[in-house]
């Protein structure tokens, strides 16, 4: 078969309507018996209602409580997330950064969208957005400030980019105010994006701050034409 | 030259939190894009570099115009076609060629997803060479001039971080090399270190010259520094 120089290209040859790209393709290799639809239904399952923050914030608490456990999850976290049965597609080398009184750590993906699946689920848009790739290693500091973060020149920013097969999960610091708390409790402090580094565990009695959340797909806020990439 | 997906350090504009409201999947096609992806992709005629490749190479129109997940379509696209699985004119008339030859493959089935999402694709490989570096070294990153980034070609050493000296904070062991493995040319696992730079040591207009900025890289895009 000749191997088409345009091939890079074929892109273009699926309509212009996502949604009608995603039929278009999930069709052509449904017929060529090249996907099994169950195991798509399967997929989105697994993503949408099985894996996601919940677990990730299992594991802070749980640090937070066990001095034993909280150290051997810092020097090898891939053996305790192994046993823990919690490594998976794109966690399979996961290290754990701690956040300090000296050293807050963030985490981002500048090259494309890597992101710790097995503790975190599926990246937030903001995640993935050209804005958060773009200024996370050089303005880091007006970056948090956007999340209603700001932080004292005394603490040193440590921002992990992604760039190879290890991902990265922050161990935010405990606040004082969870003295006592266990379980469910406590672990309802830990937040999504204090594990990423964009915010603090917070008390879930707490609102988030109220802000107008436009859709991001569409906001002209960016200066970039493309607010998501991969 | 750089390609539009090695944005770090680039001017951007705001960022909008969702402080954890946003539903997983924001539109029922994006979990669909997702899901045939990763069920595609355990065909295995391909890894997960080729599919970063096949998004970065996409047009840079195309690339600054799409959506995350239209992104992740186009590139799954021109892989099934380039890897002669869906033909141009399948793709063209949405359904599949019945005169197509068959093809043998062995599609990802709902029982196998969990076993298979749960295994991942490791990439720690074993190399029977020492690693060139250890902890506590000055290294200094290659120029993208000097030939790490071919156009068109895969490389995870973003351009913000080229020609830029770093210090070595760790070492994970040997992994599959992206540059080699996105083009099929084989694994060619190295080792694999994390390098911290000084923020100011980056961007001249650091916010905080004493901010830390940590990398994972591959021994091939280091050198010692010489001082």
């Amino acid at each position: 078969m000749p191997h088409d120089h345009d091939d890079e290209h074929a892109h273009s040859l699926l309509p212009p309507d996502p949604q009608l790209q995603v039929k278009a393709l999930e069709t052509i290799l449904s017929e060529k018996g090249l996907i099994d639809r169950p195991a798509l239904d399967a997929i989105i399952d697994v993503y949408q209602n099985q894996i996601g923050p919940q677990i990730g914030a299992d594991i802070v608490a749980r640090a937070w409580q066990d001095p034993a456990f909280k150290e051997r999850l810092l020097k090898d976290s891939e053996a305790v997330l192994g046993e823990m049965e919690l490594s998976g597609r794109q966690g399979e080398h996961v290290v754990i950064v701690e956040n300090t009184e000296d050293t807050h750590n963030l985490v981002v993906c500048t090259l494309c969208s890597c992101y710790p699946w097995p503790l975190l689920g599926i990246p937030p848009s903001w995640y993935k957005s050209d804005a958060y790739r773009r200024r996370a290693v050089h303005s880091p500091r007006s970056v948090l400030a956007e999340f209603g973060l700001e932080l004292p020149d005394s603490k040193k920013i440590r921002v992990w980019d992604s760039t190879a097969e290890i991902r990265y999960l922050v161990l935010p610091e405990r606040p004082v105010e969870t003295a006592g708390l266990k379980g469910k409790a406590l672990r309802d402090w830990v937040t999504r994006d204090s594990m990423i580094g964009t915010g603090l565990p917070k008390d879930p009695k707490m609102d988030a701050p109220k802000m107008e959340v436009p859709d991001a797909e569409t906001s002209p806020a960016e200066t970039s034409p493309a607010p998501e990439t991969g | 030259m750089k390609k539009p997906h090695d944005m770090g350090g680039l001017p951007g504009g705001a960022i909008i939190p969702d402080f954890g409201k946003e539903p997983v999947f924001k539109e029922g096609w994006h979990g669909r894009a997702l899901a045939l992806t990763l069920a595609a992709g355990a065909l295995g005629r391909w890894n997960l570099d080729a599919s970063r490749n096949a998004r970065e190479c996409l047009p840079a129109d195309d690339y600054n115009r799409f959506s995350y997940y239209e992104k992740w379509l186009a590139g799954l696209a021109n892989l099934l076609v380039s890897h002669q699985l869906v033909s141009r004119e399948e793709l063209k008339d949405r359904r599949a060629d019945k005169n197509a030859p068959d093809i043998d493959a062995n599609p990802l089935s709902a029982a196998k997803v969990s076993a298979v999402l749960k295994t991942g694709g490791p990439t720690r490989r074993k190399v029977a060479v020492a690693p060139r570096f250890t902890v506590g070294d000055f290294v200094s990153t290659k120029s993208l001039q000097q030939g790490v980034s071919q156009p068109n070609n895969h490389t995870r050493l973003p351009y913000y971080a080229s020609g830029k000296k770093g210090r070595i904070i760790a070492c994970h062991d040997a992994h599959i090399l992206p540059d080699s493995h996105a083009h099929f040319n084989g694994e060619a696992p190295e080792y694999l270190y994390g390098v911290q730079f000084l923020a100011g040591d980056l961007f001249a207009d650091a916010e905080h010259p004493e901010d830390e900025i940590c990398l994972d890289l591959f021994e091939s895009y280091l050198e010692p520094l010489k001082i």
